[in-house]
């Protein structure tokens, strides 16, 4: 029995660490932006000193969980608790990306067309003279205020049409991170079957995958800055395209981050057995769900 | 299994630790509950403090004490902080005391995360109270922060506001995940969902909506730190945004959260009538059918907030009937309440005296709040002092009032000590009272136009002003009353049986008073 009894751990210094590290960390980060700018002002060190504690507390504690794990202090029901655990987290995760698409969808169906006259009777904004002449469109190209206040973007990222689909980076993003859930699935097995050569090579080619996934988003990133015109600033379409794709893209490199951390550990500590390997495999379903986030973006940000 | 890690000592089944370690680097569920209620009882008396400074400004017609502009700051802080750092950290507080002893767990089942989401609430408050002495003062744009308020006419501070907003959301996805993997995974044998005690059942509930909205809050906020300084228009019109996609998304999280406030104290509640009316309760499985029913209907009831921003009439018509709907499962819960008690062995120590206020009070806040739901009626109730005293009716009397009564019905299991009954019976007659004179009045002046938010206002809104700021002096007044209870039954007195209450049923009464550091090491055997 003894063997399974819950794991309790004895007094911990990591999570206050963690707290102090996040509290450095957003007190660091608000005084950097509410001083951006002003060149003298010292307030990155503390948002620095906040990411450098912060992932210092993180590589600690992690390491001291899998000490733990190879000591055999976990039963299987503390394994049971950090399933639930990691899908409840990802739970939380859908839910986030969850109001920046409702955003989306109440923009592209409400506010845009709304803002153009659209289902008020002639006593809406538009009978009041408020921005006149505003055609409603998606992607939004030209804002309201006419750019007076935001900078009109001369191209958008949608869907160039058969002719153009070759040149058209979204297109080959979607197909890298597709095959890269296959790769990290092909990885899985893999393990399970006890190969781990063949488990390194697919966690190593899902890894590369990734690279290439946020390298083509940062080429997507600066067409769109310096030949599209389509920045932060461009109106609504800029806003959402940009939050939802930026967000997405700093998952993938969350989400990329751990399944190098698995790789490394696979490759220089021999970690993971083929029937105990949670650490991969909460890294993998994440992975999962950052590719499910793509496939909704690549339908509702670009085709549609 | 104690050489393997060279810093897990074999002290395992000992005390705590001794000094102030024991509580910065604690995993024990029971050391962590006792910060969570402390912090939040130190929250409460913030807030209730800026309570006092709105209510002693409207004591009369004209500015007296406070400027405007600082003014607006108090009614911001105060709700921000009696939502966030009173009432849900006083439920996790609850939670992790309760939650771990009523399934006969040894402890919660992320012990060190437990932890984390703790300490990072200190921070994140210190971060919001420090706002007040920023350059252009603390966020004035009321708890609600709707945009262009919060963002284009916000101060500097806005920016420290959304990051603290930020960390206290992570705090409470931990705490919430927390409790859904303990009640799901570390239930003793034989405690099967429908046998679990109704207050689990609430939390698991409450626990999954606050994983579902708080990170649509943290989007939130985040869209409004993009617009104020990277300069997206989500919710400026001029680029094709909305400000009004910021109620939207606002009340998507806000509406569940004021259900994440309530449900919990639903379990307490029911717990309490239970035991002081030496009964079982009357429907158990309809109680958490319509705990679920709640949960689910309130994400679909958010813009009855926004009858007045100019929705579509469908959205109007629907949001007033799935609003209106929630009515039955909440009746369900009251009539069960009531026939508990029918027919009883009733006594009446304070916990009881508590829950029954809590049955009839925050019965008036709902029926209020069904006034609220019809669209033609909200027109005119809108943003005036009829809604303050509506949230504040299941509030303060809803929800404050149950975590005093859990207080009253627990700290002899968790100190050892009985409280001093004739102390407690004082407490709950001058809250109750004070509770009731404060806010009653303000139905009045809300159904005669008085708007909330201005620290001024007309001739004819004198006297119930008058009548409300006495009753909120007692009120705040007698929760000193509170903290001397509390303290004088942590410090000493009557020993508390392992019972404690007669009629009291569920596994924390079964282990010693007070309870074990470490309680359920092997789980119990439960038929």
């Amino acid at each position: 029995m003894s063997a399974q009894t819950y794991y309790v751990p004895e007094q911990s210094r990591f999570p206050i660490f963690m707290a102090l590290s996040l509290f450095l960390l957003v007190m660091g980060a608000s005084s950097t932006i509410n001083n951006l700018d002003n060149p003298d002002s010292n307030s990155a060190y503390i948002l620095y000193a906040g990411f450098i504690s912060l992932f210092t507390t993180l590589f600690f504690w992690f390491r001291q969980v899998i000490k733990e794990h190879l000591a055999g202090l976990d039963s299987n029901q503390l394994k049971t608790s950090y399933v639930y655990g990691m899908a409840w987290f990802i739970f939380s995760e859908v839910m986030f990306f969850a109001a920046f698409f409702g955003a989306l969808f109440y923009v592209r169906s409400f506010a845009v067309p709304w803002l153009s006259g659209e289902g008020e009777n002639g006593v809406g904004i538009s009978a009041i003279g408020l921005w006149e002449g505003f055609e409603s469109s998606w992607p939004v190209m030209t804002t309201p205020d006419k750019g007076a206040e935001y900078v009109l973007a001369e191209k958008s990222m949608a869907w160039p049409g058969w002719g153009h689909a070759l040149e058209w980076l979204p297109l080959w993003n979607t197909i890298v991170l597709l095959s890269s859930s296959v790769t990290v699935h092909f990885a899985h097995i893999g393990l399970k079957n006890g190969d781990r050569k063949k488990f390194n090579r697919f966690l190593g080619i899902t890894v590369g995958l990734a690279l290439i996934f946020v390298g083509l988003q940062a080429a997507e990133y600066y067409e769109a800055y310096a030949h599209y015109g389509l920045t932060l600033n461009s109106g609504i379409y800029g806003s959402t395209f940009f939050m939802l794709t930026g967000f997405h893209g700093f998952h993938v490199m969350m989400g990329g981050f751990m399944l190098a951390v698995m790789l490394a550990r696979s490759v220089f500590a021999g970690h993971f057995e083929d029937h105990d390997h949670f650490g991969f495999e909460a890294a993998s379903w994440y992975w999962h769900f950052v590719d499910v986030v793509w496939v909704m973006l690549f339908l509702f940000v670009y085709i549609l | 299994m104690s050489a393997v890690i060279e810093n897990h000592h074999d002290d395992h089944h000992h005390g705590p630790a001794k000094g102030l370690t024991r509580w910065l680097y604690t995993t024990n569920h029971k050391d962590i509950g006792t910060l969570y209620l402390w912090f939040s009882f130190a929250m409460f008396l913030i807030g209730g403090a800026m309570a006092l400074v709105i209510r002693a400004e409207l004591f009369q017609p004209g500015m007296q004490i406070v400027e405007p502009e600082f003014y607006n700051q108090m009614i911001t802080l105060h709700g921000l902080i009696m939502i966030f750092g009173g009432v849900m950290p006083a439920f996790v507080g609850l939670a992790n005391w309760l939650v771990p002893m009523m399934i006969g767990a040894p402890d919660m089942a992320l012990p060190r995360m437990n932890n984390l989401s703790f300490w990072i609430l200190p921070f994140a408050f210190f971060i919001l109270l420090s706002s007040l002495f920023m350059e252009g003062g603390a966020p004035n744009f009321g708890w609600t922060f709707y945009a262009p308020l919060s963002t284009t006419y916000a101060p500097p501070s806005v920016t420290f506001f959304i990051f603290s907003v930020h960390i206290m959301g992570a705090s409470s996805i931990m705490g919430a995940i927390n409790v859904v993997v303990t009640i799901m995974n570390m239930r003793a044998p034989g405690v099967t969902l429908m046998k679990m005690p109704l207050f689990v059942w609430s939390w698991l509930i409450t626990a999954y909506l606050l994983i579902a909205v708080m990170p649509v809050l943290a989007g939130a906020v985040t869209m409004m730190l993009m617009d104020i300084h990277f300069g997206t228009s989500f919710f400026n019109a001029a680029g094709g945004g909305d400000p009004v996609l910021f109620q939207h998304i606002f009340w998507f999280f806000g509406h569940p959260e004021v259900y994440i406030m309530i449900l919990p104290a639903f379990g307490i509640v029911s717990h309490i009538i239970e035991t002081f009316s030496r009964k079982q309760l009357f429907g158990y499985s309809s109680m958490v059918w319509a705990m679920l029913s709640i949960a689910i209907l309130s994400f679909v009831v958010w813009a009855h907030h926004m009858f007045t921003v100019g929705l579509p009439l469908a959205a109007e018509l629907f949001f007033m009937w799935a609003t209106m709907l929630i009515a039955v499962p909440t009746g369900v819960k009251v009539f069960n309440w009531v026939a508990t008690m029918f027919k009883g062995s009733l006594t009446f120590e304070t916990p009881m005296l508590f829950a029954i206020a809590f049955v009839v009070l925050f019965t008036i806040g709902g029926l209020s709040g069904l006034m609220l739901a019809i669209v033609p009626a909200d027109f005119q109730y809108h943003d005036t002092y009829f809604v303050v005293a509506h949230f504040h009716y299941v509030l303060v009397p809803g929800a404050i009032f149950s975590i005093m009564a859990a207080v009253y019905y627990w700290i002899p299991k968790w100190s050892g000590n009985m409280y001093d009954e004739r102390l407690g019976k004082l407490h709950f007659w001058l809250s109750f009272i004070g509770v009731n004179v404060t806010f009653f009045p303000q139905h009045f002046i809300g159904l005669a136009g008085m708007p909330r938010r201005y620290p001024d206002y007309a001739l004819q809104f004198a006297d119930w002003n008058m009548v409300s700021s006495v009753g909120a002096f007692l009120f705040g007044v007698s929760q000193i009353l509170f903290l001397f209870i509390v303290v004088k039954t942590v410090m000493g007195g009557k020993k508390a049986t392992d019972q404690v209450w007669e009629g009291a049923r569920g596994l924390e009464w079964t282990v010693a008073s007070p309870a074990p550091y470490h309680t359920f090491t092997t789980p119990p055997k439960v038929d």
